[in-house]
């Protein structure tokens, strides 16, 4: 096993900055009171708390009471969900897309379960929605709008500020989960008609374990955990401190690098991208225009993901597949799947996400490596020969493929 | 990640026997391209009436492709009579063992094996066990789950999944799968140990009870009722007789008679008990 580490796995987890653990650190010891006591030693940890809320509030242009700290994107998600329901009792029916977290997408196929009506936009071939489906499904009695602003396998961005404006001309609410989107795509809630919108901590270089809300000012809200007065009522609980600091250090560093993200990281991923698109029989999945700085999707055709993932990691190498022996299914992801992404290359997606911390140094290192990989795993393969004798390659981009129920 | 053992990683890394035999004496094939891992087995016998040589071409995952190196191997030097008692067994016992959801790397081995012996004896090959297909997404026959189950002991419907992948796609075929289960296990007189899915409402404690019609009041009724301008209490519960009362509009409504009894009882009885009986009681 290799000494190096190259991480290029962000959409999965992010390393933890340095600044961030520094912030966090004293509210693991002097500073352990509770923002809600009386006294001042308590008192003393609700300021930093506001200054992570106003701090999270500039990065996403609201305003900070709009925003409600969480413990991961995914409670955010089920939160805005339930909210929108509980909150308009007399609708019935939910929109969102096949391509979602599974964050919402499990929510959602639960809420069929228990009696509600749910669309399940589909996507094309690059992974776009088609905007005239949404805007004609959305419907009198449709309680909630919820699509993601970027995908988290092949970076994909949804136009949501227009989406949401649709669900708004329909009396509709409109939620994104932004956990892949903050931080790489410049977001300004207050000129937008979004009126929910959920992220993580720890896609922002913050540990796992903390998340936010935001909930525009004026939008009907119930609680999704019910107990104490926290978060003004919106979420009982007492507050996960360091988290929230760390958390807010996160949203200023964001702010920060934000540029950096969509010059230097894009073009350490448009090399990566490209140079692994030298090899034969490879492709990219989803839009290559509409998409986050750090993400690529490649397929290579007649391997197994799994397979590629063990021999990058052996050369300390990490990033992810949508292959069904990684899914933890028996068929691929979910996502290459609604794409109609062919069995032939859904199998052998791999899945790079870059951050600041990437150098070109790394990307080198991944390219050289990587072509030996496949070549060796296709000589193994009993299709891959015969696929090439009779000129299959590259096949797959016009072959229709998974088609679901 | 898998915990695979170190004989999985070596074999993954180092696998021995690749290739495909010229002029061999059997082929056999098993899973495809669409299921995400497939096998090609070629042997060829040697003058002594024994497998001399054996190699293997796969598309698939580390474990498959661990799996398919082992096999080679364990028929190598094997008569074809001797070779035929091979099970998946012992290739995932060779390998010191598969993660549970792997096992069907394994099941394939052993189904390749299975063709090209029925190949070396001049049979057709079929890519799987002749039988009626029960799951559609991966084409796996009831022959199949039948023997795959009785051979390593499978009870549940997850075991036949993490074995054959029958069932690990759609899912429509569960059923289906449940009744293969029912079938071999209630002829071998076993008592079986069976995951019914889903549960037939379960015997509940008073206490489970009444946390459940408090759950699905919450849950289930009174929204409705609340978009109505009504609400419901619950004021009681004896035996199987719910007591509520009705709050808002609801209390003083003429259909509220109905409400209760079409409404809020077959919800209770859709998630709790089928014997509940629900009674108004004036606050």
């Amino acid at each position: 096993m290799s000494q190096r580490v190259v991480y290029m796995d962000n959409n999965a987890t992010s390393q933890v900055a340095p600044e961030i653990v520094a912030a966090m650190l004293p509210f693991f010891g002097d500073k352990y009171g509770n923002p809600s006591s009386m006294h001042t030693f308590g008192g003393a940890v609700a300021r930093p708390i506001e200054e992570a809320r106003g701090k999270m509030a500039a990065l996403l242009g609201a305003a900070p009471g709009e925003l409600i700290f969480t413990s991961c994107g995914t409670e955010s998600d089920n939160t805005a969900i339930n909210a929108a329901l509980m909150s308009h009792p007399e609708k019935k029916h939910v929109i969102t897309t096949r391509v979602e977290h599974p964050a919402v997408l499990n929510y959602c196929q639960d809420l069929v379960r228990r009696g509600y009506e749910v669309t399940f936009l589909p996507v094309d071939r690059q992974g776009l929605l088609d905007l005239d489906r949404v805007e004609n499904a959305i419907r009198e009695d449709t309680a909630i709008v919820s699509i993601m602003w970027a995908n988290n396998e092949t970076g994909v961005i949804f136009p949501v500020e227009e989406i949401a404006r649709m669900a708004k001309a329909k009396g509709a609410v409109f939620h994104t989960d932004a956990v892949q989107a903050v931080g790489k795509v410049p977001i300004n809630l207050k000129d937008t008609a979004i009126d929910m919108l959920s992220l993580s901590g720890h896609k922002l270089h913050a540990p796992k374990g903390v998340g936010v809300l935001y909930v525009r000012k004026g939008t009907r809200f119930v609680p999704y955990i019910k107990g104490g007065h926290q978060e003004h009522g919106r979420r009982a609980g007492t507050e996960n401190v360091p988290y929230i600091v760390g958390i807010g250090k996160a949203a200023e560093l964001a702010g920060a690098n934000m540029k950096e993200e969509n010059t230097r990281v894009r073009a350490l991923r448009d090399k990566l991208e490209n140079g692994l698109l030298e090899v034969e029989a490879t492709m990219v999945n989803g839009d290559r225009e509409q998409r986050l700085p750090n993400t690529c999707s490649v397929s290579f055709e007649y391997v197994e993901g799994e397979s590629i993932l063990l021999g990058l990691s052996d050369l300390g190498i990490c990033a992810s597949s949508g292959s069904a022996c990684t899914s933890g299914s028996l068929e691929p992801s979910h996502v290459l799947r609604a794409m109609g992404v062919p069995f032939t290359a859904a199998h052998g997606s791999i899945r790079f996400s870059l951050s600041i911390y990437n150098s070109e140094d790394e990307v080198d290192y991944v390219l050289q490596h990587m072509p030996p990989i496949i070549e060796r795993l296709r000589a193994i393969s009993p299709f891959w020969a015969k696929a090439k004798k009779d000129g299959l390659l590259g096949a797959a981009c016009n072959t229709p493929g998974y088609v679901e129920p | 990640m898998w915990e695979y053992t170190d004989k999985v990683k070596k074999y993954f890394t180092d696998p021995v026997n690749v290739g495909e035999i010229e002029n061999p004496d059997a082929v056999g094939e098993a899973g495809s391209l669409a299921c995400g891992d497939a096998l090609k087995l070629t042997f060829k016998m040697g003058e002594d009436g024994r497998i001399a040589d054996a190699k293997f071409q796969t598309f698939g995952c580390a474990s498959a492709i661990a799996s398919s190196s082992v096999l080679t191997e364990l028929i190598k030097g094997k008569t074809v009579e001797e070779a035929a008692k091979l099970t998946n067994k012992d290739i995932a016992d060779f390998l010191g063992g598969l993660p549970k959801e792997k096992m069907h790397c394994s099941v394939m081995g052993e189904e390749a094996l299975r063709s090209a012996i029925a190949n070396f004896h001049g049979e057709k090959i079929e890519p799987h066990d002749e039988g009626e297909v029960v799951c559609q997404c991966f084409g796996v026959t009831d022959k199949e789950i039948e023997r795959v189950a009785k051979a390593n002991d499978l009870h549940t419907l997850e075991e036949i999944t993490n074995y054959t992948k029958a069932g690990g796609g759609c899912e429509s075929c569960h059923e289906q799968i449940q009744e293969i289960l029912d079938r071999i296990w209630a002829a071998e007189g076993a008592k079986p140990k069976i995951e019914v899915k889903p549960p037939t409402k379960r015997k509940l404690t008073n206490i489970q009870k009444m946390k459940l019609i408090e759950e699905t009041l919450e849950r289930e009724v009174r929204p409705a009722l609340k978009a109505d301008g009504g609400d419901i209490e619950l004021i009681d519960i004896e035996g199987g007789k719910v007591l509520v009362s009705l709050r808002g509009t609801c209390s003083s409504c003429a259909a509220s008679q109905a409400t209760l009894s079409q409404f809020v009882q077959s919800k209770l009885r859709e998630f709790v008990a089928d014997d509940l009986v629900v009674e108004e009681v004036k606050p």
